[in-house]
């Protein structure tokens, strides 16, 4: 295969995988921010304690973590062709990969924000703040740089998962690098896509240092 | 004015209990600096928190201005928070917010506008003496700057009353200095009622005029600090103004002793020598020193003391005379 063939493949790989991970990131956040939320506040000792609810949601949240990518998106068909309209292709996989991911999501943002100082917290309490004002002005806030350098992760996270969406028909450079590679031998091809997947997780994860140390003011 | 009845605080359930606060009630008045003292795990701190109800008592009632904040609903108790302000140990500043934005907080979650807030936040950092630091974030302070930007912030919300729980604790002892100097300043000009929760009697010294001592949970001594400095009563009271050492095997060996303290009028006598010529008799210091009290300075002595009972009725009169105060001291 000529260069110039590889070339125009991977690109388009390259595209199929950010149209793949990029929303699904998005979605993941949506949900998984306001559950990693729940989790602190309702937890022991929390802000607004609600340990049954906390430990219903911890619960569920895990046996989401324990499935599977593969085992998940095959168990989703029914569910996918509902909401995504179609179960196949490259569009229907942001919904499992969402699935797949806001649990991670929720657990990595929870994570964040219990290594917020309890001391603020029990500072903004003792200023007569509202829960709610709590998490916007101070658990937010104040876990910033660690919630973007755990989004960094989540994204090369999902990343990863998009390279198994060939199994469902989708696109993206995880599905050139098997069919090309394994399948037909075309090892060029194979570690063009291989290099742009490691060239897309390395910039994901210089960027999130960026922003983590430039958030950051907890140092000097 | 702050008024405590019967306050307990048990931690643990069945049969694992510790009790934090074992029924305390403490007066404290409008205007005044009160001082509550003892030593770590007295319950001061507990105590402290359950003032603005950052600890839920287990028993008793809390009145602050004649309302009891253990009745409050959320609502009104987070109104009760914005009148009872409170500084920390750790500062617990926001690391993410710069010097003025923390001090602005306050004023924020109470809705205040943004123009209005901006000119309160500026007079404040120019009443703590910080203007210059309106920009920087807490990481780039001393934990002096730390704690008067902490202050600025407490004193936002126009506060009535201003708890301090060990708020010079992690300061050296010049810092400490000025951060109670700001204090009572601020008591003075603002009229803020302060608690202030320490360890150190220097702390007390300098700036109360009221104090408490605690001590296993339970208020020991209460009063006037020059009272209770002259007349100290209970075992921790003079274990904290260092009459004897809080360290029992550095105890000297001997029951009977003495303890004058002399005041303003009497510091400038030569109390003891007098005391000699006039008694004949001898006597073993055995430890002096000078302090601060609200702006008078107090000598105390511990003088060893002959052991017979007349002699010493005899040494006590004579020093009573002179104006001294003088008191047994049974070391033990």
């Amino acid at each position: 295969m000529t260069a110039d063939k590889i070339w125009a493949l991977v690109r388009q790989g390259f595209i199929d995988t950010l149209y793949m991970t990029i929303p699904a990131t998005l979605l993941a956040y949506l949900l998984g921010l306001p559950l990693g939320v729940l989790l602190v506040i309702t937890k022991k000792g929390g802000i607004r304690e609600m340990p049954t609810f906390n430990k219903v949601l911890g619960v569920i949240i895990n046996f989401l973590r324990s499935v599977p990518f593969l085992i998940l998106l095959v168990m989703l068909f029914p569910v996918t062709r509902i909401v995504m309209g179609t179960s196949v292709g490259t569009r229907s996989i942001i919904f499992p990969l969402f699935v797949s991911a806001f649990p991670f999501v929720a657990r990595m943002v929870e994570g964040s924000l219990n290594e917020v100082d309890s001391g603020l917290i029990e500072a903004a309490q003792s200023m007569g703040s509202t829960t709610l004002q709590i998490i916007w002005k101070v658990l937010l806030p104040e876990a910033l740089p660690s919630l973007i350098n755990g989004a960094a992760i989540c994204i090369t996270t999902i990343l990863a998962y998009t390279a198994m969406a060939g199994a469902a028909g989708g696109d993206g450079l995880g599905k050139i690098a098997i069919t090309y590679g394994l399948n037909r031998r075309e090892y060029g091809v194979m570690y063009a896509a291989s290099i742009a997947l490691v060239v897309l997780v390395q910039l994901f994860q210089m960027i999130g240092n960026i922003l983590t140390r430039v958030t950051d003011h907890r140092r000097r | 004015m702050i008024r405590i009845e019967g306050l307990r605080k048990i931690y643990g359930s069945g049969q694992t209990t510790v009790a934090a606060l074992g029924g305390v009630s403490l007066t404290v008045m409008k205007g005044d600096i009160h001082g509550i003292i003892g030593m770590s795990g007295a319950g001061k701190s507990t105590l402290i928190r359950c003032i603005n109800r950052l600890d839920t008592p287990t028993e008793g009632r809390i009145l602050i201005d004649g309302q009891d904040i253990l009745a409050m609903k959320p609502r009104e108790l987070r109104a009760m928070r914005k009148r009872v302000s409170m500084i920390f140990q750790q500062f617990n500043l926001l690391m993410q917010r710069t010097v003025a934005r923390n001090v602005r907080y306050p004023l924020e979650i109470s809705g205040v506008p943004k123009a209005e807030a901006n000119r309160r936040v500026a007079e404040l950092l120019e009443i703590v003496g910080l203007t210059n630091k309106a920009d920087a974030y807490p990481a780039q302070l001393s934990g002096g700057q730390k704690q008067r930007v902490a202050i600025a912030r407490a004193l936002a919300s126009n506060p009535e009353v201003l708890l301090s729980d060990e708020a010079t604790s992690a300061l050296d002892p010049m810092t400490t200095q000025s951060i109670l100097a700001l204090l009572q300043d601020i008591n003075r000009r603002m009229g803020i009622t302060v608690v202030v929760i320490t360890h150190e009697m220097a702390v007390i010294r300098q700036i109360c005029n009221r104090v408490t001592i605690i001590d296993g949970g339970e208020i020991v001594e209460e009063g006037d600090v020059d009272e209770v400095f002259t007349h100290t009563r209970s075992t921790a009271g003079r274990r904290l103004f260092g009459i004897v050492s809080a360290e029992p095997h550095d105890e000297l060996h001997f029951t009977d002793a003495i303890r004058i303290v002399f005041d303003g009028d009497t510091f400038n006598e030569p109390v003891l020598s007098q005391m000699i010529l006039k008694t004949g008799l001898a006597v073993n210091i055995l430890s002096a020193d000078v302090k601060q009290l609200s702006g008078k300075r107090y000598g105390q002595m511990l003088l060893e003391v002959p052991a017979s009972y007349e002699d010493r009725a005899r040494l006590m009169n004579t020093l009573s005379g002179m104006g001294v105060t003088v008191e047994e001291v049974h070391l033990s």
